[in-house]
């Protein structure tokens, strides 16, 4: 028998990316020397403040921004679509409504719900199949009585796009602010925000090869704002607080490699993402990709395995040293499965089963071989064990075969 | 990733009695829909002796469904039908060395996939008797159909009231919003509202009476004369102002260059017994007492 290779495969750069050594290495001195507060009145600080101001230039040309002061740093990307949201309410007092979608992440999401509990409306637009959105029913909702709309760039489970873009468009023509959460997207895909309508936009660093901790608010110029933190002037008095130069510098670092890997993004991540579903849909039955595989991200992948549940499917990979992440409930250490799988009408019998593996330009063709090759004796295994699943196949008609009481 | 036991893992990696089994005379399938877990379990009983001759088990679920399943097929076989009905979830919990409390509904589902196929087996027909709703309380594991439920059984209005009935709330607290939505929603439906109790009334350790106080701080000091007397030395309480206690030295105490040495030792066992900072402070044993002109 031949030892198993044990070499760790990463293929969970949607939840979090290795920060880039480079990142590292420009962020130490942050740490010791450099360890001015950028707001002072000495060379301490003013050299810390010019450093601070080229990393958010780095920033800046990665999303296209025509101002470096459209940028307001905030802890991460949670923050940042907190704070565009609870501003435009503020901002906008006498609007009570929101439009969101049904796959947002939960922090949209559950902001959104608080906000239901105190008295505005949220209208959720729902997705097809396939995770689209259908524009007319956004174009209906939209009215003066609408404070924001928030709709991400790029789904995390799935990786389908939002047409943000023109849905910009359409809220600016309604006079209605538009946010976007584009953690995802940050670094993946060509930006230039200047050439759109979209009013704000949240970003994550440890997304992008960046450290944790870090984020920020995209905020056009003229765009109406309330900030959520109050206190010193930072930021241009938009966010009060020391800021984070550590990671702002590693960040910008971060920022300024993923504008020179954007066609490595596009054309090699890409290629061994689409080598590694081909290879996994060609060897498994049963399995199917979520989401809408014309247009998504290039790095992600998410394979619904039916009749098996995803928690068992990772803690197999893991055995082997693959390292991805699932729609299951199991995982969440909530009930439900994924709110993004159940919103596209997957039967819970496939939503249980879905693995999401996102790639990023550190991974090798080698790796994906492997991966290709570890999968199928895996959900083998566990269909092997699964009351849907006979000898070759599901049962007939699985669903009236094992219909079991349920709690 | 979850905390899972080694036992749990092995149970996993290695299911035991995983499979059809042919030849059961008593089937109980169960599921979780929130959870979408599901169970089948199959048992072959021998008529006479009712005692379980084979289990085996196929588990559509997550890493503790499938040990949970593992695990139930192995405590139960050998027992009688009456014996086996005996195992609860936490016996299979207990089997697989714990499971972490979002995880203690698989054990759950392993008991009732039992009660169901001894159902089937004696031709009853097993109704599940419990509903399962969002995890709110992670140190006892408790959901929030059983929390509701409690509350509207025993018209609870607090918090603290849904603790001592459920548990829930009474680790680390950080489920108290939790709790308090569902407090709301179900007083809501009585016509009453939901008003926060005032914050218990915190126990500082320093709050005794004048008496109480005085009695710790003769004790403190009766404590200390034994040492001091073996040294031909002496304490005495003088007088109590507030925060300082006046003290005199008397015999070889008095003046001893160890004084303020022995004061110390002194002041840190009244700040221990009372629970409060004072200053332990000489005064001359023939001096007349006149705080406000004594040195502070």
């Amino acid at each position: 028998m031949s030892i198993p290779n044990l070499t760790p495969i990463y293929l969970d750069n949607n939840a979090t990316t290795r920060c880039a050594p480079e990142a590292v290495t420009a962020m130490l001195p942050y740490f010791t020397e450099q360890f001015g507060n950028p707001s002072s009145m000495h060379s301490f600080g003013a050299k810390v403040g010019h450093a601070v101001k080229a990393a958010r230039t780095s920033l800046q040309k990665l999303l296209g921004a025509e101002f470096d002061s459209e940028i307001i740093y905030t802890a991460g990307g949670t923050e940042a679509d907190n704070t565009a949201i609870l501003s435009a309410l503020k901002a906008n007092p006498e609007r009570k409504e929101i439009i969101t979608t049904t796959v947002e992440h939960h922090a949209v999401l559950h902001l959104c719900d608080q906000l239901e509990k105190e008295g505005y409306t949220i209208h959720k637009l729902k997705v097809d199949g396939k995770g689209r959105l259908d524009l007319n029913e956004y174009a209906k909702l939209l009215s003066d009585k609408v404070a924001v709309v928030s709709v991400m760039w790029a789904n995390n489970e799935t990786g389908t796009f939002f047409p943000v873009v023109k849905m910009a468009e359409m809220a600016n023509a309604a006079g209605v602010l538009f946010h976007t959460d584009a953690v995802q997207a940050v670094g993946k895909i060509p930006l230039k925000l200047q050439d759109t309508a979209i009013d704000m936009l949240s970003l994550s660093g440890h997304k992008l090869h960046g450290p944790k901790g870090i984020g920020a608010l995209y905020l056009r110029r003229g765009a109406r704002f309330r900030p959520l933190l109050r206190g010193g002037g930072q930021e241009r008095g938009r966010r009060a607080g020391t800021e984070n130069v550590p990671a702002i510098i590693g960040m910008g670092v971060a920022a300024q490699l993923a504008l020179e890997h954007l066609d490595v993004e596009n054309t090699y991540v890409r290629a061994l993402r689409d080598k590694l579903q081909a290879g996994i849909l060609a060897a498994v039955p049963h399995a199917f990709v979520t989401g809408n595989p014309d247009d998504r991200l290039p790095n992600t992948l998410n394979v619904a395995f039916e009749y098996v549940e995803g928690e068992a499917i990772l803690m197999l990979l893991n055995k082997q040293g693959i390292a991805a992440s699932s729609g299951s409930a199991c995982t969440s250490g909530s009930l439900e499965p994924s709110h993004v799988m159940r919103a596209m009408g997957i039967p819970y019998t496939a939503a249980h089963g879905t693995i999401r593996f996102s790639l990023s330009h550190e991974n090798t063709e080698a790796e994906i071989d492997r991966v290709i090759a570890a999968v199928p004796p895996i959900i083998a295994q566990l269909r092997k064990l699964s009351p849907y699943w006979g000898e070759n196949g599901p049962v007939t008609d699985p669903e009236k075969a094992f219909a079991p009481t349920y709690a | 990733m979850w905390d899972y036991s080694e036992t749990v893992k092995e149970h996993f990696y290695n299911p035991r009695n995983a499979g059809a089994l042919p030849e059961a005379n008593a089937i109980g399938e169960v599921g979780s829909i929130s959870c979408g877990d599901a169970l089948r379990l199959m048992l072959k009983v021998d008529p006479g002796s009712e005692t379980i001759i084979d289990a085996s088990f196929q588990t559509f679920g997550c890493g503790s469904a499938i040990a949970s399943s593992s695990a139930l097929t192995e405590i139960i076989k050998g027992k009688t039908l009456d014996q086996a009905l005996e195992v609860s979830n936490q016996d299979i919990a207990d089997f697989l060395g714990g499971l972490p409390p979002e995880k203690m509904h698989c054990s759950v589902m392993g008991r009732e996939a039992l009660q169901s196929a001894v159902a089937n087996y004696r031709g009853e027909v097993w109704s599940d008797d419990h509903e399962e709703g969002a995890l709110i309380c992670k140190c006892f594991a408790v959901d929030a159909v059983m929390i509701e439920e409690t509350i509207r059984a025993n018209n609870l209005c607090s918090v603290e009231q849904v603790t001592n009935y459920t548990k829930a709330g009474g680790g680390c607290s950080s489920c108290h919003e939790g709790i308090e939505e569902i407090l709301a929603k179900v007083l809501a439906e009585r016509g009453e509202s939901f008003t926060a109790a005032p914050p218990p009334e915190k126990k500082v350790p320093g709050k005794l009476t004048t008496l109480e106080r005085i009695r710790k701080i003769e004790q403190v000091i009766e404590k200390a004369r034994p040492n001091l007397q073996r040294d031909h030395g002496d304490i005495e309480l003088v007088d109590v102002d507030g925060k300082t206690i006046y003290v005199s030295m008397k015999g070889a105490c008095s003046g001893c260059q160890m004084e303020a040495v022995t004061l110390g030792g002194v002041q840190a066992q009244m700040i221990e017994a009372l629970g409060e900072i004072v200053k332990v402070v000489p005064v001359k044993a023939t001096a007349k007492l006149a705080p406000n002109s004594l040195p502070a």
